[in-house]
């Protein structure tokens, strides 16, 4: 039961960790922002979590309730993701404009270019 | 009336002006406005230094709201202060922007240049300004988004995949960042800073805390590129346009140093870093090796730019020891050495994009027999390159005066001699440079080279002039650094 | 007090020299009167000077806080009064002899030339005058730095060579042990003023002060302390006025000047002569006394002898401090000055003889007392000098130095100083003897050739000099008497 109450934390870490992995391991452009789109969604997660109150429903008030969950982490964590999405469009309109000037998204063909 | 909103004004003025200049349509008229706007935000960061220093911390609410429900502005000695160094070196490189962008940046796409580079100073403005953890990190987004389109303008291919790669490096860092500031909410349940201030250090040595710290730290280590984070710094400076490179140089990295600083000694307490944690053993290492390693690099480039850039990692290096000694002594030399340094690396890194304007490279090999045909331009490299030295006279030999003073109070002899060293070998890369320009004979049948424009010459000599100023009337920066560390250093 | 703008006045002079000459680039005649202009002014401004500080006054001036509490500031003492007055002085002789020499030899860069020297000479201005350990270190680095564009200045391969290594050793000695020592200070004391007795004594642990004094004695590298000296022979690549001014007087006294100042006024002598750690700098400066000099028997090249000669002479000065007795500080002191006198004779006649029968080879100098005979007499007169004849000033010197190591009855120094004498002697005679009496015979048609007129006058000053010395020391040894501590 324990482990399952951090269930959400265990799941962010891993997708962190196959986030970065993505990022380091290949060699396209491309799948190393996918990467970094995950291991940042793995952070949003881990917002999200913290945010939830025990027995809480969605933080509109309403009569019918009194426990609420805390908003304050959806807010960041909506700033966070308009963060995000700006940095994967940054990122893919410089992998376009890469692809124009090498004629490749290949780390190691770009390398190659550069060196000769 | 205006007077008490000048906090938020700092920050909103670039951010509204930003789109105007895409509305400018034009690359002159966006240029003027922008100056124009650069100089006012330096007459706010004056004002607001002067407040700060003479009436205590000024703390200002963003619509109101107190905190912490509501986003504090709160500024003390410390980002006064770095709000005046981004604000006047934002201000002093903008006679030099217009020519340098004219020639580097296509016609069609010079008032978006100015548009972003506004958007990149509210970032760096704001992060300094603001007194809420999550505010500093989504200014800090702004700021490195912005810095990523703006090095990718570079006019060689490779200024994209500097770019590319500083995206990925530092998009990594600013999430270390949010991980680290996620965790302290999730323990102390604020987000202003002068709470988590009161908050954290009486939770001890939790796993969560110790947990936050150590993402914030490498998070805003990345951003400082302190070795061995600093892979992403050398290319990026080196193939962003010129007046991009002189601005970053000058402001980014300082501003990591503030965070740092900030983080480090406001949120988290020098006891718990310092005492509970061995920061101060990791950082000093790390520094003294960057230190030794930034300029040594340096040495050994053929490309004044690339050179320029390596030997940032070298000072920052030393930024990070004057944090690292976590004394007043040690952390009144690192803010003096951020507003010293960016007014000598700012220089030089201009000179060399005038270099650059008028050779249209600027490899060592190039620079022969410049220093009769670019006498202005060559003689600014001259001085602000012995500031990196820390030749006496300049500033740059008071803020290492300082550190070293500071490493010699804590007993740490080893690492006063490891900053003379860096002296040591930054004069070997200076004394390339200058052999280059005035001991090798220009080749022969080359075309006429002319110096550099006024205007740029105007920037330059701004910068450098500053730098040898400071370094000879100390009260004003170690007055002002010696007060501000106090401040961070919790000491009355 | 009222001395304060001339002591200001007195580094403006060749500041404004150096300006001149570089606005004056197209009219290289008017360089050289610019040139000379500068020092006949500097010279006079330190004599009025010097006459102030032997009337007793002591005039100084703090110009601007560096770092708060710590000025950059000049107050003049005897010391550093003699130092001046040398230097300036025999600036004028120089700026004479380059003319000729610049002139004959087709020199080029001639306004990098001028422009450095007068630089390098407000540096050594600044030095002698600095009124604190900190503004002293910054003339000392700016001498460096002026004089490398000199040492470089033929621009050939070998030349920047030599500038490579002569930046390298000065530059990480000066950096790496004198300014961590002077921040050591700074830290320990709070204060780097001179100060009559030290500010070390006292204030700092005996063991503190050991390490400091190693700091100090090597991070002082212009007063070529072995195994320190390399530089000073790869210098010698320079034009030969350079290589006679800077690196015979203005450059080298400025080191062994800044060793006695340490000595003197940071550490104070009682301390040193009470330090249990301090015996190793007699050694050390006896040692290369004893080891420059064998070297320099060796050397084929006359300039690169006389270096080696320089190197052994500039220990005798910090032998004169370590010594730490009156005597011994009043004989160092003055062997800067009959030293400078006798070194920059024979650098002299060096370049004349290079100037007018382009030799720079003591094997090749058979018979040219015959062909130069004025230069050769002068170069008697130095040699001489230098070994400690009379009627040559640097017996006085060498007298008291004598008189230091009997007061300490220190009997190996004795028999250094006296063997070393000997060994100037064995380096020096030979040159002579084949001057004068050539192994294949007297020359049947020697005719004569002597160097230009600027280069022979201001040979024959400095000659003259080095005699009169001998017989006037009195107000040599009044200006350096207050050193001894006792008034």
């Amino acid at each position: 039961m324990e482990a399952l109450t951090h269930v959400n934390y265990w799941a962010a870490i891993a997708l962190a960790m196959i986030g970065l992995y993505a990022i380091i391991a290949p060699s396209n452009l491309v799948k190393k922002l996918i990467g970094l789109g995950m291991f940042q969604t793995a952070i949003f997660l881990i917002y999200i979590t913290v945010g939830k109150v025990e027995g809480g429903t969605a933080p509109i008030i309403d009569p019918a309730y009194d426990v609420y969950s805390n908003p304050l982490p959806h807010v960041l964590i909506l700033t966070a993701i308009v963060v995000s999405v700006s940095t994967l469009a940054v990122g893919l309109a410089l992998t376009v404009a890469i692809k124009r000037a090498y004629g490749t998204v290949e780390e190691d063909d770009i390398d190659e270019q550069d060196r000769r | 009336m205006i007077a008490s909103h000048l906090p938020v004004l700092q920050v909103a003025l670039p951010l509204i002006a930003a789109p105007v200049c895409v509305l400018l349509r034009r690359g002159r008229w966006a240029w003027a406005f922008t100056t124009i706007v650069c100089w006012g935000m330096l007459a706010i960061a004056a004002l607001l230094l002067d407040q700060a220093m003479g009436a205590g911390p000024i703390s200002y609410r963003l619509g109101g709201w107190a905190p912490p429900i509501g986003i504090e502005y709160r500024l003390d000695g410390v980002n006064a202060f770095v709000l005046l160094i981004l604000a006047g070196t934002a201000a002093l490189m903008m006679p030099y922007a217009r020519q340098s962008v004219e020639q580097e940046i296509r016609p069609e796409r010079q008032h978006l240049f100015y548009c972003v580079f506004l958007l990149a100073l509210t970032g760096l403005l704001g992060i300094a300004a603001t007194g809420d953890a999550f505010n500093i990190y989504v200014f800090l987004e702004i700021s490195s988004l912005a810095s990523y389109v703006l090095i990718a303008l570079g006019r060689r291919r490779r200024a994209l995949t500097a770019s590319y790669q500083y995206l990925i490096i530092g998009t990594i860092g600013a999430s270390l960042i949010l991980i680290g500031i996620g965790f302290l909410y999730a323990k102390t349940g604020t987000l202003n800073i002068a709470d988590l201030a009161e908050r954290v250090p009486a939770l001890g040595e939790t796993p969560a805390i110790l947990a936050a710290f150590a993402f914030i730290t490498v998070g805003v280590l990345i951003k400082l590129a302190l070795f061995p984070f600093h892979l992403w710094l050398p290319n990026a400076y080196a193939y962003a346009p010129s007046f991009v490179s002189a601005f970053f140089a000058a402001t980014a990295t300082k501003v990591g140093a503030y965070m740092l600083l900030r983080f480090v000694f406001t949120v988290f307490g020098a006891p718990f870093a310092f005492g509970t944690l061995p920061l101060k053993e990791v950082l000093l290492s790390l520094s003294l090796i960057a230190v030794l390693a930034g300029s040594l690099a340096a040495l050994f480039q053929t490309d004044l730019k690339r050179l320029l850039a390596f030997s940032s990692v070298g000072q920052i290096g030393y930024l990070g020891v004057g944090i690292g000694l976590a004394s007043v002594t040690g952390v009144t030399g690192a803010l003096v050495h951020v507003f010293n340094h960016a007014l000598m690396k700012g220089g030089l890194f201009l000179a060399a994009g005038a270099i650059a304007y008028r050779l249209g490279a600027t490899d060592l090999s190039a620079l022969h027999g410049l220093g009769r045909r670019m006498p202005f331009t060559m003689a600014a490299v001259v001085i602000g390159g012995l500031g990196l030295v820390g030749v006496p006279i300049t500033s740059g030999f008071v803020s290492k005066w300082y550190l070293v003073q500071g490493a010699f109070e804590e007993g740490l002899w080893p690492v006063a001699l490891f900053v003379l060293v860096g002296s040591l070998i930054a004069l070997a890369y200076v004394g390339r440079v200058i052999e280059a320009a005035y001991f090798r004979a220009a080749p022969e049948g080359g075309e006429p080279v002319r110096e550099a424009p006024w205007a740029m010459q105007l920037s330059i000599w701004a910068m450098i002039a500053g730098s040898v100023y400071f370094g000879l009337h100390t009260d004003l920066t170690v007055g002002i650094a010696e007060r501000a560390a106090a401040v961070l250093l919790g000491a009355p | 007090m009222s001395h304060a703008p001339q002591l200001l006045a007195a580094l403006a002079a060749p500041i404004a020299g150096a300006l001149l000459v570089w606005a004056c680039a197209r009219w290289p005649r008017l360089q050289e009167l610019a040139s000379l202009a500068a020092a006949i002014a500097l010279f006079g401004l330190v004599v009025s000077l010097a006459a102030a500080v032997m009337a007793g006054d002591a005039p100084r001036v703090a110009l601007f806080d560096i770092v708060p509490g710590l000025p950059v500031a000049f107050a003049l003492e005897p010391l550093g009064a003699l130092f001046a007055l040398i230097a300036s002085f025999l600036w004028i002789v120089t700026t004479v002899y380059s003319i000729g020499y610049v002139r004959a030899n087709r020199e080029g860069h001639q306004t990098r030339y001028y422009a450095c020297f007068a630089a390098a000479l407000a540096s050594a201005i600044g030095v002698a005058f600095a009124g604190n350990m900190f503004t002293l270190f910054l003339f000392y680095e700016a001498l460096t730095l002026s004089t490398y564009p000199l040492v470089t200045h033929s621009g050939t391969e070998e030349a920047r060579r030599a500038g490579r290594t002569y930046l390298g050793f000065l530059l990480s000695t000066s950096i790496l042990l004198q300014l961590f020592a002077i921040l050591w200070t700074w830290v320990e004391v709070g204060t780097l003023d001179f100060r009559a007795g030290g500010i070390l004594a006292g204030a700092v642990s005996e063991r503190t002060a050991a390490v400091l004094l190693v700091l100090y004695m090597f991070g002082i590298g212009k007063a070529a302390l072995m195994p320190l000296h390399a530089w000073l022979p790869a210098a010698m690549v320079a034009p030969t006025p350079v290589s006679a001014l800077l690196h015979a007087v203005a450059v080298v006294k400025a080191g062994v000047f800044t060793v006695l100042k340490v000595l003197v006024y940071i550490f104070g002598l009682d301390f040193v002569a009470s330090m249990a750690g301090s015996e190793w700098l007699i050694a050390v400066a006896s040692a290369t006394i004893v080891i420059a000099s064998l070297i320099a028997l060796r050397q084929d090249d006359l300039k690169r002898r006389l270096a080696y000669s320089t190197v052994s002479q500039l220990a005798y000065v910090v032998l004169g401090g370590a010594l730490a007795t009156g005597f011994g500080v009043v004989g160092g002191a003055m062997h800067i000055a009959t030293h400078a006198f006798g070194k920059i004779t024979l650098f002299f006649c060096a370049g004349a003889i290079y100037t007018a029968a382009h030799k720079r080879l003591v094997s090749e100098l058979d018979g040219i007392g015959y062909r130069m005979p004025v230069t050769m007499g002068a170069f008697t007169v130095g040699a001489l000098g230098l070994i400690g004849l009379p009627p040559f000033a640097a017996l006085w010197s060498k007298w008291y130095l004598v008189g230091g190591a009997d007061e300490g009855s220190l009997v190996p120094v004795i028999a250094v100083l006296l063997g070393s004498s000997l060994l100037n002697a064995l380096y020096f005679v030979p040159i002579l003897a084949r001057a004068f009496f050539p192994a294949g015979g007297l020359p049947v048609a020697a005719g004569r050739e002597e160097a230009p007129w600027p280069i022979l006058a201001a040979t024959l000053v400095a000659a003259l000099g080095t005699a009169a010395l001998f017989f006037y020391p009195q107000a040599l040894l009044e200006l350096v008497q207050p050193l001894a501590g006792s008034p």
